[in-house]
């Protein structure tokens, strides 16, 4: 099963290198995300609290653009069925949700460079929680996301229902990575933030595990 | 027909109770109610306010189950069963909204100022929308039971995050939260009963509550029960 879901890995990470479809669009995305961000602020100097919810947002919405691809693309192409005949429904999981946990790790690191470079106020202070939360956080992203993006490559409208249904099941995880960013940014230690940590480690096992037990009423039908 | 006169009765009298009963400082006869300090007559809200808010969870936790049911049968019945659910708890949620905006501009100031239960009916709000949106876009019957089901399973995963763990960590107005009271942090009486009510005030608030429960009930049986009807229907002009 995991030789299966490594291959199903390679197969979309050599289509997406050779097409460059995702990762083109996703970096201009960034780009002109921030960019639009550090028009409306101008000269103004912004708070940390802010900075870290314009963060969450900009990862947010460029992980809404990009994510969908996994499944779309292939109700696009119509090889679904073929997959359906080489693997088992959670070896598919595994593999799709492999590759889109590297792309929201590459996606989210560039945000995360572009963010220090060009917002004073976004200052991490302690490095370790910040580098812990983020982990944890991109995992929860990419775990809802892909069972997501499993839901809406069956129906129409792709692309306008894809942020509508992710935006209440990842709230909670949002509310809490802002917090922690905050906390990171103001140099607070692993004490403070154990709650905030326990919490979206939580969101994360029960949203891996909820996920892994519904991919397969999605799959067949 | 007996219990829709009894059910008539409880909420003719919840309504007059709720609202013409009289506060007073000291109360001396059964109808009543003692002075909350801070909330004066705003104190009523808790007879209607709480009732539709409990129905629009209440409603989400049916629609689940049933999808739950569905997922495991595939009987098209639990679908109808679960819609019908899903379509009372929006209304119950935006009643339960509406209300307590209204109610918080005359007792807190503004008419939003997300508390945690604030943020949490916003988030109820948002998956029922994203669960009509849902299942508008797609034309299978079986396919749209299906997708629907497993999205409202996903979503009802997130509900511990919103009532147990958000009023624990965020500043709150609601009682059950964290609140600052002279100039500490603390932990006030945990559920919504505990607070300052009289025995007959906390008789009417129970009287309600069972009052609509049964009325959600009524009106969930007679949806799904038009629901089925609508698809026999459909069915019998697509054959003929």
């Amino acid at each position: 099963m995991n030789t299966k879901a490594y291959a199903l890995y390679k197969k979309d990470l050599y289509s997406e290198l050779r097409t460059r479809y995702a990762i083109n669009a996703l970096v201009m995305f960034i780009i002109v995300a921030i960019s639009v961000i550090l028009f409306s602020i101008g000269n103004e100097k912004i708070s940390q609290n802010l900075t870290s919810g314009l963060f969450w947002v900009v990862i947010f919405f460029s992980a809404m653009s990009g994510l969908a691809r996994a499944f779309v693309s292939e109700e696009e192409r119509g090889t679904s069925l073929t997959l359906h005949l080489i693997a088992a429904p959670s070896t598919i999981f595994s593999g799709k949700l492999l590759f889109n946990l590297i792309l929201v790790f590459c996606m989210n690191i560039i945000i995360a460079i572009l963010y220090a470079a060009l917002f004073d106020s976004f200052v991490i202070n302690n490095f370790a929680l910040f580098v812990v939360s983020f982990i944890l956080g991109n995992i929860g992203i990419a775990a809802s996301s892909t069972i997501i993006a499993a839901i809406i490559s069956k129906a129409g409208a792709k692309g306008t229902l894809y942020p509508v249904l992710s935006f209440p099941i990842l709230l909670p995880l949002i509310l809490t990575v802002v917090q922690l960013t905050l906390l990171s940014n103001q140099g607070a230690n692993f004490g403070d933030a154990k709650f905030e940590l326990a919490i979206v480690f939580c969101y994360d096992v029960i949203m891996l595990t909820g996920s892994y037990l519904l991919f397969d009423f999605v799959w067949k039908d | 027909m007996f219990w829709k006169i009894s059910l008539f009765i409880i909420l003719a009298f919840v309504s007059i109770a709720g609202i013409a009963f009289p506060i007073v400082p000291v109360p001396h006869t059964w109808y009543e109610f003692p002075l909350i300090p801070g909330l004066k007559e705003n104190a009523k809200i808790i007879f209607f306010h709480v009732p539709t808010a409990w129905l629009s969870s209440i409603a989400f936790l049916m629609s689940t189950l049933y999808s739950i049911k569905y997922l495991r049968k595939k009987n098209l019945d639990d679908d109808a069963k679960s819609y019908a659910a899903a379509q009372l708890g929006i209304i119950f949620c935006i009643l339960a909204t509406i209300t307590g905006a209204v109610w918080a501009k005359f007792a807190w100031g503004s008419y939003w100022s997300w508390d945690p239960r604030q943020t949490s009916i916003f988030a109820l709000l948002l998956i029922y929308g994203a669960w009509f949106a849902l299942r508008s876009s797609i034309e299978s019957e079986e396919k749209r039971a299906t997708l629907s089901a497993v999205y409202s399973i996903i979503a009802f995963l997130t509900v511990p995050f919103f009532v147990f763990i958000m009023p624990r960590i965020m500043i709150g107005l609601h009682p059950g939260a964290e609140s600052i009271e002279g100039g500490k942090v603390v932990q006030t009486a945990s559920p919504v009963v505990n607070f300052k009510m009289n025995g007959n005030m906390l008789a009417i608030f129970f009287l309600s509550l069972i009052g609509f429960t049964i009325l959600y009930f009524w009106m969930w049986t007679i949806g799904y029960k038009s629901i089925l009807i609508k698809e026999k229907i459909n069915k019998q002009s697509i054959q003929e």
